[in-house]
């Protein structure tokens, strides 16, 4: 079997950057991810992005970015899965090496949320849910996450600090990434003092929408530079598995039904067990979708996942090391590029080149990104080789 | 305006009109013709009664654009007697603070203004609290 290997990444700091367009943006983690990878030359792009069209009033990104990176020639298109988009791109690009009818693929992650503001951003972002059952009566993605919460706490008796842990975890690790959105670590009592934004979430249970753009470059092991300069990480599996688009419609409402059907077959794909797993990047958009991504990973048994940060077993030097670079909660949420940020953080403690995030001796990293409350879940995994 | 898109719905938007699955007898809402429990088809129109239950809410204090003129506004995931549940908001609520379990029926009210004073004004199920006899 073929092994594919991320052999190059890249990424721009998470953030408000109103003087730099979508172009602009992705062109620098291409740049960097391009140079990473010892000059490999692409021969297909993948973008990943939620909303261009409705908030950029640009399409066709494809084209775009790849004439603007200089790559005219190549294949080239948009992957989109609503928040899940980066990690749907990655999987193409995966698909296209495991095909062998492309050698090398550069996917990358772009989205300029900041090119509108509040009201009309949230109109934006709802049309990833159902335009005629859902958003028609002033749903919203974070209004999803409430109802999730509401009722996740009622059933399972959670007081009102339940979902604390995963903000104090995800900002206390933000403070040590320099890409970082926010770098600075809060308090419980910072936590329990922040104004609800739709309860019972508040501020700090919200990831903030931001700019960014991050980069992969993908090839087979043989096809490496004979002087790659980096210890070797490879895809170990890629899956994807959808639920209902709609969150009325689920028969089961606190069951991330198609987060736990993608994990288990990439764990069947990586052929390793859940203990082997040295760190989770979850898709924390919403500090109640972190407790249920843990218990539909299985890594907490239903209703129970919230204890996981609350006693510590999701900190750097806990058993299983989440939002080890901060989540998307203090690293911010970028949209289409989230998904491959994830897979840059990876990398990043697969070759412990994290930093003073470093997870000490990590070989196997476990990432996963959700369209919406989890209907589309898209799961990788990356392991180091010797 | 998206005159259409809101015209083709109106049975579901007016009426709660759903579907009734010939095969297993599952009360469908949305209609969606594919009967989500036995993957039959299911196109027997059917209407529901409207009664229900709060399984989830929650308030929207920052509201889309759209929706600020009746912000903040609570929206709730009702389930209905027949077994579906529905996206929708809680209205005439009046001093009651909503809850789980909190009993409640259909309503037709305004959902929306498409923005252009001028513009269409779209109406649709709301659910308030039901109302007993005295």
């Amino acid at each position: 079997m073929t092994e594919i290997i991320i052999a190059g990444i890249g990424q721009t700091s998470v953030g408000e950057h109103w003087n730099i367009s979508l172009r602009s943006l992705a062109l620098q983690a291409i740049q960097i991810a391009i140079q990473d990878s010892g000059g490999l030359k692409p021969q297909a792009l993948y973008v990943g992005n939620m909303l261009a069209a409705n908030i950029s009033r640009q399409a066709h990104l494809g084209a775009l970015l790849a004439d603007f990176a200089g790559l005219t020639g190549i294949e080239a298109e948009t992957v989109e899965a609503g928040g899940a988009s980066g990690g749907a791109a990655l999987r193409q690009g995966y698909l296209a090496i495991a095909s062998g009818l492309v050698d090398v693929v550069l996917v990358v992650g772009a989205e300029k949320f900041t090119d509108v503001i509040g009201p009309d951003l949230e109109v934006a972002l709802a049309t990833t849910i159902d335009a005629d059952y859902e958003s028609i009566h002033g749903m919203t993605l974070t209004t999803q996450a409430a109802l999730l919460a509401q009722r996740y706490m009622h059933e399972n008796h959670i007081p009102v600090d339940g979902l604390a842990g995963f903000p104090l975890t995800a900002h206390a690790n933000g403070a040590g990434n320099k890409n970082a959105m926010y770098r600075k670590a809060i308090t419980l009592d910072d936590y329990l003092k922040a104004d609800t934004v739709s309860d019972p979430l508040n501020l700090y249970d919200v990831a903030p929408n931001a700019d960014g753009a991050a980069a992969l470059m993908l090839t087979r092991r043989e096809l490496l530079p004979k002087d790659f300069p980096h210890p070797i990480v490879r895809l170990a599996a890629s899956t994807i598995a959808s639920d209902t688009l709609s969150l009325a419609e689920r028969n089961d409402l606190l069951w991330f039904a198609a987060a736990q059907a993608s994990v288990e077959q990439a764990f069947q794909k990586a052929s390793i067990t859940r203990e082997q797993v040295d760190l989770f990047e979850y898709y924390d958009a919403f500090s109640i979708f972190a407790a249920m991504s843990l218990e539909a990973a299985g890594f907490g048994p239903r209703g129970q996942g919230w204890k996981l940060a609350g006693d510590g077993s999701i900190a750097r030097s806990g058993q299983l090391p989440c939002a080890t670079q901060g989540g998307l909660k203090a690293r911010g949420n970028p949209g289409g590029a989230t998904g491959i940020y994830q897979a840059v953080e990876a990398v990043d403690q697969l070759r412990g080149q994290a930093g003073v995030n470093q997870i000490y001796g990590a070989r196997t990293a476990l990432i996963q990104c959700l369209g919406g409350p989890g209907s589309i879940a898209v799961t990788h995994i990356l392991e180091s080789i010797e | 305006m998206e005159i259409p898109r809101h015209w083709r719905l109106r049975q579901q938007r007016y009426g709660l009109i759903g579907e009734l699955c010939p095969h297993c007898d599952t009360k469908i809402f949305p209609p969606r013709d594919i009967c989500p429990a036995c993957g039959h088809e299911a196109k027997t129109s059917f209407a529901f009664s409207g009664r229900g239950e709060v399984f989830s809410f929650t308030t929207i204090y920052e509201a889309p654009t759209g929706f600020e003129e009746t912000a903040p506004y609570t929206v709730a995931l009702v389930k209905l007697e027949e077994g579906p549940m529905v996206t929708a908001q809680l209205t005439d609520l009046g001093d009651d603070k909503p809850e789980i379990g909190m009993p409640v029926e259909m309503i037709t009210r305004r959902l929306h203004s498409d923005g252009d004073e001028r513009g269409m004004l779209i109406y649709g199920y709301k659910f308030r609290p039901s109302m007993k006899a005295v």
